[in-house]
Protein backbone atom coordinates (compact mmCIF):
# COMPACT_ATOMS: atom_id res chain seq x y z
CA UNK A 1 0.00 0.00 0.00
CA UNK A 2 2.80 2.40 0.74
CA UNK A 3 4.03 2.18 -2.98
CA UNK A 4 0.41 2.62 -4.25
CA UNK A 5 0.77 5.73 -6.62
CA UNK A 6 -2.58 5.64 -7.29
CA UNK A 7 -3.44 6.37 -3.07
CA UNK A 8 -2.43 9.87 -3.80
CA UNK A 9 -5.65 10.87 -5.52
CA UNK A 10 -7.69 9.46 -2.87
CA UNK A 11 -10.96 11.52 -2.31
CA UNK A 12 -11.87 12.12 1.68
CA UNK A 13 -14.50 13.20 3.16
CA UNK A 14 -13.19 15.97 6.15
CA UNK A 15 -16.73 17.09 6.71
CA UNK A 16 -19.44 15.02 5.58
CA UNK A 17 -22.35 17.29 3.98
CA UNK A 18 -25.21 15.38 2.42
CA UNK A 19 -28.28 17.52 0.77
CA UNK A 20 -30.82 15.04 -0.71
CA UNK A 21 -28.52 11.94 -0.99
CA UNK A 22 -25.98 13.95 -3.22
CA UNK A 23 -22.86 13.75 -1.23
CA UNK A 24 -21.66 17.62 -1.00
CA UNK A 25 -18.69 16.72 1.32
CA UNK A 26 -16.29 19.17 2.11
CA UNK A 27 -13.07 16.68 0.99
CA UNK A 28 -9.55 17.16 0.74
CA UNK A 29 -9.89 18.17 -2.89
CA UNK A 30 -12.32 20.81 -1.55
CA UNK A 31 -9.79 22.07 1.41
CA UNK A 32 -6.80 22.25 -1.67
CA UNK A 33 -9.31 24.05 -3.84
CA UNK A 34 -10.23 27.00 -0.79
CA UNK A 35 -6.38 26.78 0.30
CA UNK A 36 -5.81 27.46 -3.90
CA UNK A 37 -7.87 30.78 -3.67
CA UNK A 38 -6.83 31.54 -0.63
CA UNK A 39 -3.29 31.08 -1.83
CA UNK A 40 -3.70 33.51 -5.20
CA UNK A 41 -6.15 36.12 -3.08
CA UNK A 42 -3.60 36.75 -0.56
CA UNK A 43 -0.84 37.03 -2.91
CA UNK A 44 -2.67 39.32 -5.24
CA UNK A 45 -4.18 41.46 -2.07
CA UNK A 46 -0.76 41.56 -0.11
CA UNK A 47 1.65 42.49 -2.74
CA UNK A 48 -0.64 45.01 -4.36
CA UNK A 49 -1.69 46.42 -1.24
CA UNK A 50 1.09 49.08 -0.94
CA UNK A 51 0.11 50.35 -4.19
CA UNK A 52 3.93 51.10 -4.93
CA UNK A 53 4.82 53.42 -7.71
CA UNK A 54 8.20 51.28 -8.33
CA UNK A 55 7.35 47.54 -7.24
CA UNK A 56 8.86 45.87 -4.77
CA UNK A 57 9.80 42.29 -5.42
CA UNK A 58 6.12 41.34 -4.41
CA UNK A 59 4.21 43.57 -6.39
CA UNK A 60 6.51 42.98 -9.57
CA UNK A 61 5.69 39.07 -9.20
CA UNK A 62 1.82 40.29 -9.40
CA UNK A 63 2.26 43.09 -12.28
CA UNK A 64 4.22 40.41 -14.16
CA UNK A 65 1.82 37.64 -13.96
CA UNK A 66 -0.92 40.40 -14.66
CA UNK A 67 0.70 41.84 -18.15
CA UNK A 68 1.95 37.86 -18.76
CA UNK A 69 -1.82 36.60 -18.74
CA UNK A 70 -2.41 40.34 -20.50
CA UNK A 71 -0.30 39.88 -22.74
CA UNK A 72 -1.20 36.17 -23.89
CA UNK A 73 -4.68 37.34 -24.24
CA UNK A 74 -4.66 40.31 -26.31
CA UNK A 75 -2.32 38.35 -28.30
CA UNK A 76 -4.75 35.60 -29.65
CA UNK A 77 -7.78 37.63 -28.97
CA UNK A 78 -7.09 40.81 -29.55
CA UNK A 79 -8.21 44.29 -27.40
CA UNK A 80 -11.86 42.97 -27.54
CA UNK A 81 -10.43 40.18 -25.90
CA UNK A 82 -10.09 42.06 -22.82
CA UNK A 83 -13.51 41.92 -21.40
CA UNK A 84 -12.54 38.44 -20.63
CA UNK A 85 -9.56 39.07 -18.78
CA UNK A 86 -10.69 38.49 -15.42
CA UNK A 87 -11.74 34.65 -15.93
CA UNK A 88 -8.50 34.20 -18.37
CA UNK A 89 -6.65 35.58 -15.46
CA UNK A 90 -8.28 33.42 -12.45
CA UNK A 91 -7.96 30.06 -14.95
CA UNK A 92 -4.81 30.99 -15.65
CA UNK A 93 -3.73 31.48 -11.63
CA UNK A 94 -6.16 28.66 -10.33
CA UNK A 95 -4.31 26.12 -12.13
CA UNK A 96 -0.96 27.62 -12.00
CA UNK A 97 -1.62 27.21 -8.05
CA UNK A 98 -3.48 24.35 -8.06
CA UNK A 99 -0.20 22.32 -9.81
CA UNK A 100 2.10 24.00 -7.94
CA UNK A 101 0.70 23.29 -4.54
CA UNK A 102 0.55 19.78 -6.04
CA UNK A 103 4.09 19.73 -5.75
CA UNK A 104 4.40 19.89 -1.75
CA UNK A 105 4.79 16.50 -0.37
CA UNK A 106 1.64 14.74 1.29
CA UNK A 107 -0.51 17.53 -0.67
CA UNK A 108 -3.31 16.59 -3.08
CA UNK A 109 -3.45 18.02 -6.47
CA UNK A 110 -6.97 19.23 -7.25
CA UNK A 111 -5.99 19.03 -11.22
CA UNK A 112 -5.54 15.59 -10.96
CA UNK A 113 -8.95 15.26 -11.36
CA UNK A 114 -10.70 14.89 -14.19
CA UNK A 115 -14.10 16.39 -13.29
CA UNK A 116 -12.42 18.87 -12.01
CA UNK A 117 -10.64 19.77 -15.09
CA UNK A 118 -13.59 19.06 -17.01
CA UNK A 119 -15.71 21.59 -15.30
CA UNK A 120 -13.30 24.26 -15.95
CA UNK A 121 -12.61 23.66 -19.70
CA UNK A 122 -16.99 23.52 -19.61
CA UNK A 123 -16.93 27.27 -17.99
CA UNK A 124 -14.25 28.11 -21.02
CA UNK A 125 -16.48 26.43 -23.49
CA UNK A 126 -19.76 27.60 -21.95
CA UNK A 127 -18.48 31.14 -21.64
CA UNK A 128 -17.28 30.76 -25.90
CA UNK A 129 -20.89 29.64 -26.66
CA UNK A 130 -22.72 31.48 -24.63
CA UNK A 131 -20.72 34.80 -25.75
CA UNK A 132 -20.91 33.29 -29.50
CA UNK A 133 -24.53 33.44 -29.65
CA UNK A 134 -25.37 36.61 -27.61
CA UNK A 135 -22.89 38.22 -29.79
CA UNK A 136 -23.59 36.68 -33.21
CA UNK A 137 -26.48 34.79 -33.35
CA UNK A 138 -26.60 32.04 -35.91
CA UNK A 139 -23.76 34.40 -37.45
CA UNK A 140 -21.75 32.34 -34.87
CA UNK A 141 -22.24 29.07 -36.52
CA UNK A 142 -19.77 30.54 -39.32
CA UNK A 143 -17.20 29.19 -37.28
CA UNK A 144 -17.88 25.62 -39.45
CA UNK A 145 -17.72 26.86 -42.37
CA UNK A 146 -14.16 28.47 -42.83
CA UNK A 147 -13.56 31.23 -45.25
CA UNK A 148 -11.76 30.52 -48.58
CA UNK A 149 -13.39 27.01 -48.57
CA UNK A 150 -14.95 25.79 -51.96
CA UNK A 151 -18.54 25.98 -50.76
CA UNK A 152 -18.24 22.08 -52.25
CA UNK A 153 -15.83 20.83 -49.38
CA UNK A 154 -18.11 22.34 -46.94
CA UNK A 155 -19.83 18.54 -46.27
CA UNK A 156 -16.45 17.52 -45.35
CA UNK A 157 -15.11 20.77 -43.94
CA UNK A 158 -17.95 20.97 -41.69
CA UNK A 159 -18.03 17.76 -39.47
CA UNK A 160 -14.52 18.20 -39.43
CA UNK A 161 -14.86 21.67 -37.81
CA UNK A 162 -17.94 20.31 -35.38
CA UNK A 163 -16.06 17.29 -34.25
CA UNK A 164 -13.09 19.77 -33.46
CA UNK A 165 -15.36 21.58 -31.77
CA UNK A 166 -16.88 19.42 -29.27
CA UNK A 167 -13.46 17.63 -28.96
CA UNK A 168 -12.00 21.02 -27.20
CA UNK A 169 -13.54 20.84 -23.46
CA UNK A 170 -12.40 17.25 -23.93
CA UNK A 171 -8.43 18.25 -25.33
CA UNK A 172 -8.77 20.77 -23.01
CA UNK A 173 -9.43 18.99 -19.36
CA UNK A 174 -7.79 15.70 -20.60
CA UNK A 175 -4.66 17.48 -21.27
CA UNK A 176 -4.41 19.23 -17.93
CA UNK A 177 -5.87 16.49 -15.79
CA UNK A 178 -3.69 13.39 -17.67
CA UNK A 179 0.01 15.53 -17.30
CA UNK A 180 -0.83 16.04 -13.72
CA UNK A 181 -1.92 12.53 -12.73
CA UNK A 182 0.96 11.05 -14.80
CA UNK A 183 3.26 13.15 -13.14
CA UNK A 184 2.72 12.64 -10.16
CA UNK A 185 2.31 8.89 -10.43
CA UNK A 186 5.56 8.65 -12.11
CA UNK A 187 7.11 10.72 -9.22
CA UNK A 188 5.49 8.22 -6.77
CA UNK A 189 6.68 5.27 -8.54
CA UNK A 190 10.47 6.22 -8.82
CA UNK A 191 10.10 7.26 -5.24
CA UNK A 192 8.85 3.91 -4.40
CA UNK A 193 11.83 2.24 -6.01
CA UNK A 194 14.24 4.29 -3.58
CA UNK A 195 12.09 2.75 -0.59
CA UNK A 196 12.24 -0.66 -2.71
CA UNK A 197 15.65 -0.81 -2.88
CA UNK A 198 16.51 0.72 0.47
CA UNK A 199 14.35 -2.28 2.23
CA UNK A 200 14.73 -5.69 -0.36
CA UNK A 201 16.49 -8.38 1.14
CA UNK A 202 18.71 -10.23 -0.33
CA UNK A 203 20.40 -7.29 -2.17
CA UNK A 204 22.55 -7.00 0.81
CA UNK A 205 24.47 -3.27 0.63
CA UNK A 206 24.17 -3.27 -3.21
CA UNK A 207 20.31 -1.83 -2.72
CA UNK A 208 20.94 1.19 -0.85
CA UNK A 209 23.60 1.80 -3.57
CA UNK A 210 21.53 0.91 -6.70
CA UNK A 211 18.49 3.20 -4.93
CA UNK A 212 20.32 6.41 -5.62
CA UNK A 213 19.58 5.91 -9.54
CA UNK A 214 15.63 6.09 -8.58
CA UNK A 215 16.60 8.81 -6.61
CA UNK A 216 18.63 10.91 -8.72
CA UNK A 217 15.91 9.86 -11.39
CA UNK A 218 13.11 11.58 -8.79
CA UNK A 219 15.20 15.01 -7.94
CA UNK A 220 15.19 15.45 -12.03
CA UNK A 221 11.45 14.62 -12.49
CA UNK A 222 10.53 16.81 -9.61
CA UNK A 223 12.26 19.63 -11.45
CA UNK A 224 10.58 18.95 -14.73
CA UNK A 225 6.89 18.48 -12.71
CA UNK A 226 7.82 22.02 -11.88
CA UNK A 227 8.42 22.98 -15.39
CA UNK A 228 4.87 21.14 -16.25
CA UNK A 229 2.71 22.52 -13.61
CA UNK A 230 3.80 25.85 -15.17
CA UNK A 231 3.56 24.79 -19.02
CA UNK A 232 0.15 22.70 -18.22
CA UNK A 233 -1.19 25.78 -16.59
CA UNK A 234 0.07 28.42 -19.73
CA UNK A 235 -1.40 25.72 -22.42
CA UNK A 236 -4.61 25.67 -20.79
CA UNK A 237 -4.74 29.62 -20.64
CA UNK A 238 -3.60 29.80 -24.20
CA UNK A 239 -5.91 27.78 -25.77
CA UNK A 240 -8.95 29.58 -23.55
CA UNK A 241 -7.75 32.14 -25.54
CA UNK A 242 -7.86 30.52 -28.93
CA UNK A 243 -11.32 29.48 -28.01
CA UNK A 244 -12.34 32.69 -26.82
CA UNK A 245 -11.01 34.02 -29.77
CA UNK A 246 -13.43 32.08 -32.04
CA UNK A 247 -16.59 33.61 -29.56
CA UNK A 248 -15.44 37.20 -30.48
CA UNK A 249 -14.46 36.31 -34.60
CA UNK A 250 -16.52 33.71 -35.28
CA UNK A 251 -15.11 33.49 -39.33
CA UNK A 252 -11.37 32.86 -39.48
CA UNK B 1 9.51 0.43 6.88
CA UNK B 2 10.22 4.29 7.46
CA UNK B 3 8.47 5.66 4.53
CA UNK B 4 5.60 3.42 5.13
CA UNK B 5 4.30 4.57 7.53
CA UNK B 6 4.93 7.96 7.11
CA UNK B 7 3.04 7.87 3.74
CA UNK B 8 0.28 5.67 5.56
CA UNK B 9 -0.38 8.41 8.30
CA UNK B 10 -0.18 11.56 5.75
CA UNK B 11 -3.63 13.19 5.19
CA UNK B 12 -4.23 12.57 1.39
CA UNK B 13 -3.27 9.02 1.47
CA UNK B 14 -5.37 7.19 4.04
CA UNK B 15 -7.75 5.18 2.51
CA UNK B 16 -10.05 4.90 5.38
CA UNK B 17 -12.85 7.45 4.26
CA UNK B 18 -12.39 6.79 0.71
CA UNK B 19 -15.53 6.95 -1.06
CA UNK B 20 -15.74 3.44 -3.50
CA UNK B 21 -12.69 1.40 -2.45
CA UNK B 22 -11.33 0.12 -5.37
CA UNK B 23 -12.08 2.34 -8.13
CA UNK B 24 -9.35 4.71 -9.58
CA UNK B 25 -10.22 7.96 -7.63
CA UNK B 26 -10.65 9.77 -10.58
CA UNK B 27 -12.96 8.20 -12.49
CA UNK B 28 -15.27 7.66 -8.85
CA UNK B 29 -18.16 9.25 -9.43
CA UNK B 30 -19.74 9.68 -6.03
CA UNK B 31 -17.09 12.58 -5.50
CA UNK B 32 -18.26 14.64 -9.01
CA UNK B 33 -21.05 16.54 -7.09
CA UNK B 34 -18.60 17.18 -3.95
CA UNK B 35 -16.31 18.62 -6.39
CA UNK B 36 -18.00 20.68 -8.43
CA UNK B 37 -19.85 22.21 -5.90
CA UNK B 38 -16.36 23.17 -3.92
CA UNK B 39 -15.19 24.01 -7.16
CA UNK B 40 -17.43 26.16 -8.23
CA UNK B 41 -17.67 27.80 -4.38
CA UNK B 42 -13.69 28.33 -4.28
CA UNK B 43 -13.41 29.43 -8.40
CA UNK B 44 -16.14 31.88 -7.88
CA UNK B 45 -14.99 33.78 -5.02
CA UNK B 46 -11.62 33.81 -7.00
CA UNK B 47 -13.35 35.17 -9.69
CA UNK B 48 -15.25 38.06 -7.77
CA UNK B 49 -12.23 38.66 -6.27
CA UNK B 50 -9.79 38.85 -9.29
CA UNK B 51 -12.76 41.05 -11.45
CA UNK B 52 -13.99 43.01 -8.16
CA UNK B 53 -10.16 43.95 -6.49
CA UNK B 54 -7.48 42.35 -7.35
CA UNK B 55 -7.31 43.27 -10.77
CA UNK B 56 -8.63 46.80 -10.95
CA UNK B 57 -5.93 47.40 -8.43
CA UNK B 58 -3.37 45.99 -10.40
CA UNK B 59 -4.25 47.72 -13.36
CA UNK B 60 -4.69 50.97 -11.31
CA UNK B 61 -0.81 50.97 -10.59
CA UNK B 62 0.44 50.22 -13.84
CA UNK B 63 -1.46 52.64 -15.13
CA UNK B 64 -0.62 55.15 -12.77
CA UNK B 65 3.01 54.30 -13.45
CA UNK B 66 2.26 54.91 -16.75
CA UNK B 67 0.81 58.20 -16.57
CA UNK B 68 3.59 59.23 -14.02
CA UNK B 69 6.28 58.37 -16.65
CA UNK B 70 4.72 59.90 -19.03
CA UNK B 71 4.20 63.16 -17.23
CA UNK B 72 8.04 62.91 -15.98
CA UNK B 73 9.05 63.05 -19.57
CA UNK B 74 6.46 65.73 -20.43
CA UNK B 75 8.35 67.67 -17.96
CA UNK B 76 11.54 66.75 -18.93
CA UNK B 77 11.23 68.15 -22.19
CA UNK B 78 9.45 71.03 -21.20
CA UNK B 79 12.86 71.61 -18.71
CA UNK B 80 14.57 70.65 -21.83
CA UNK B 81 13.03 73.20 -24.32
CA UNK B 82 13.53 75.96 -21.43
CA UNK B 83 16.93 75.49 -21.02
CA UNK B 84 17.34 75.26 -24.48
CA UNK B 85 15.59 78.55 -24.94
CA UNK B 86 18.09 79.87 -21.81
CA UNK B 87 20.91 78.93 -23.89
CA UNK B 88 19.78 80.70 -26.75
CA UNK B 89 18.96 83.77 -25.22
CA UNK B 90 22.41 83.99 -23.36
CA UNK B 91 24.16 83.65 -26.74
CA UNK B 92 22.11 86.23 -28.15
CA UNK B 93 22.82 88.49 -25.40
CA UNK B 94 26.43 87.44 -25.68
CA UNK B 95 26.20 88.71 -29.23
CA UNK B 96 24.50 91.88 -28.76
CA UNK B 97 27.10 92.67 -25.94
CA UNK B 98 29.91 92.02 -28.34
CA UNK B 99 28.45 93.86 -31.06
CA UNK B 100 27.77 97.27 -28.72
CA UNK B 101 31.26 96.94 -27.49
CA UNK B 102 32.29 96.94 -30.94
CA UNK B 103 30.28 99.90 -31.20
CA UNK B 104 31.25 101.67 -28.66
CA UNK B 105 34.94 101.53 -29.00
CA UNK B 106 34.12 102.50 -32.62
CA UNK B 107 32.55 105.23 -31.68
CA UNK B 108 35.39 106.07 -29.11
CA UNK B 109 38.05 105.90 -31.97
CA UNK B 110 35.93 107.85 -34.02
CA UNK B 111 35.95 110.89 -31.54
CA UNK B 112 38.76 110.76 -30.78
CA UNK B 113 40.02 111.13 -34.30
CA UNK B 114 37.63 113.47 -34.90
CA UNK B 115 38.67 115.76 -31.94
CA UNK B 116 42.05 115.34 -33.06
CA UNK B 117 40.93 116.30 -36.67
CA UNK B 118 39.39 119.20 -35.01
CA UNK B 119 42.31 120.40 -32.33
CA UNK B 120 44.62 119.94 -35.29
CA UNK B 121 42.45 122.39 -37.77
CA UNK B 122 42.40 125.06 -35.06
CA UNK B 123 45.93 124.69 -34.17
CA UNK B 124 47.01 124.99 -37.99
CA UNK B 125 44.14 128.06 -38.22
CA UNK B 126 45.79 129.97 -35.33
CA UNK B 127 49.43 129.27 -37.01
CA UNK B 128 47.71 130.33 -40.18
CA UNK B 129 46.47 133.51 -38.70
CA UNK B 130 49.84 134.34 -36.38
CA UNK B 131 51.74 133.78 -40.15
CA UNK B 132 49.66 135.94 -41.88
CA UNK B 133 49.74 138.56 -38.96
CA UNK B 134 53.72 138.29 -38.83
CA UNK B 135 53.69 138.82 -43.02
CA UNK B 136 51.62 141.56 -42.42
CA UNK B 137 53.92 143.18 -39.80
CA UNK B 138 56.78 142.25 -41.95
CA UNK B 139 54.96 143.84 -45.12
CA UNK B 140 54.48 146.99 -42.53
CA UNK B 141 58.09 147.14 -41.63
CA UNK B 142 59.40 146.43 -45.00
CA UNK B 143 56.92 149.51 -46.48
CA UNK B 144 57.83 151.84 -43.60
CA UNK B 145 61.93 150.99 -44.46
CA UNK B 146 61.34 151.95 -47.90
CA UNK B 147 59.69 155.13 -47.21
CA UNK B 148 62.73 156.24 -44.96
CA UNK B 149 64.63 155.31 -48.22
CA UNK B 150 63.31 157.80 -50.03
CA UNK B 151 63.61 160.36 -47.41
CA UNK B 152 66.93 159.37 -46.81
CA UNK B 153 67.85 158.92 -50.63
CA UNK B 154 66.02 162.82 -50.94
CA UNK B 155 68.42 164.14 -48.12
CA UNK B 156 71.58 162.14 -49.25
CA UNK B 157 70.82 163.17 -53.00
CA UNK B 158 70.05 166.59 -52.01
CA UNK B 159 73.60 167.13 -49.82
CA UNK B 160 75.54 165.55 -52.61
CA UNK B 161 73.88 167.82 -55.62
CA UNK B 162 74.80 170.85 -53.01
CA UNK B 163 78.09 169.50 -53.14
CA UNK B 164 78.37 168.97 -56.18
CA UNK B 165 77.08 171.78 -57.87
CA UNK B 166 76.89 174.20 -54.96
CA UNK B 167 73.09 174.93 -55.11
CA UNK B 168 70.33 172.78 -53.82
CA UNK B 169 67.92 171.27 -55.60
CA UNK B 170 64.19 172.31 -55.35
CA UNK B 171 62.03 169.72 -53.02
CA UNK B 172 60.31 168.92 -56.02
CA UNK B 173 62.95 167.95 -58.33
CA UNK B 174 64.52 165.71 -55.58
CA UNK B 175 61.30 163.64 -55.33
CA UNK B 176 61.01 162.76 -58.75
CA UNK B 177 64.54 162.28 -59.36
CA UNK B 178 64.31 159.86 -56.37
CA UNK B 179 61.17 158.41 -57.10
CA UNK B 180 62.44 157.41 -60.86
CA UNK B 181 65.25 156.07 -59.59
CA UNK B 182 63.82 153.71 -56.98
CA UNK B 183 61.02 152.38 -60.03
Amino acid sequence: MANDPISQFKIINLVPIEVGGLDLSFTNSALFMVATTAVVATFLMLSTGGRGLVPGRWQSLAEMSYEFVANTLRSSAGNEGMRFFPLVFSLFMFVLIANLIGMFPYFFTVTSHLIVTFALAMLVIGTVMIYGFAKHGLKFLKLFTPDGVPPALFFLVTPIEIISFLSRPVSLSVRLFANMLAGHITLKVFAGFVTSLIAAEGLGIFGPMVSILPLAMTVALTGLEFLVAFLQAYVFTVLTCMYLNDALHPSH
Amino acid sequence: MATTSADTTSGTQVPADAHSPGTFPPFDGTTYASQILWLAITFGLLYWIMSKVALPRISGILEDRRDRIAGDIAEANRLNEESNAAIAAYEQALAEARANAHKIAQETRDKLKSDVEARRAATEGELAAKLAEAEARIGDVKRAALENVGEIATGTTSELVEALIGKAPTKTELTKAVETAMK
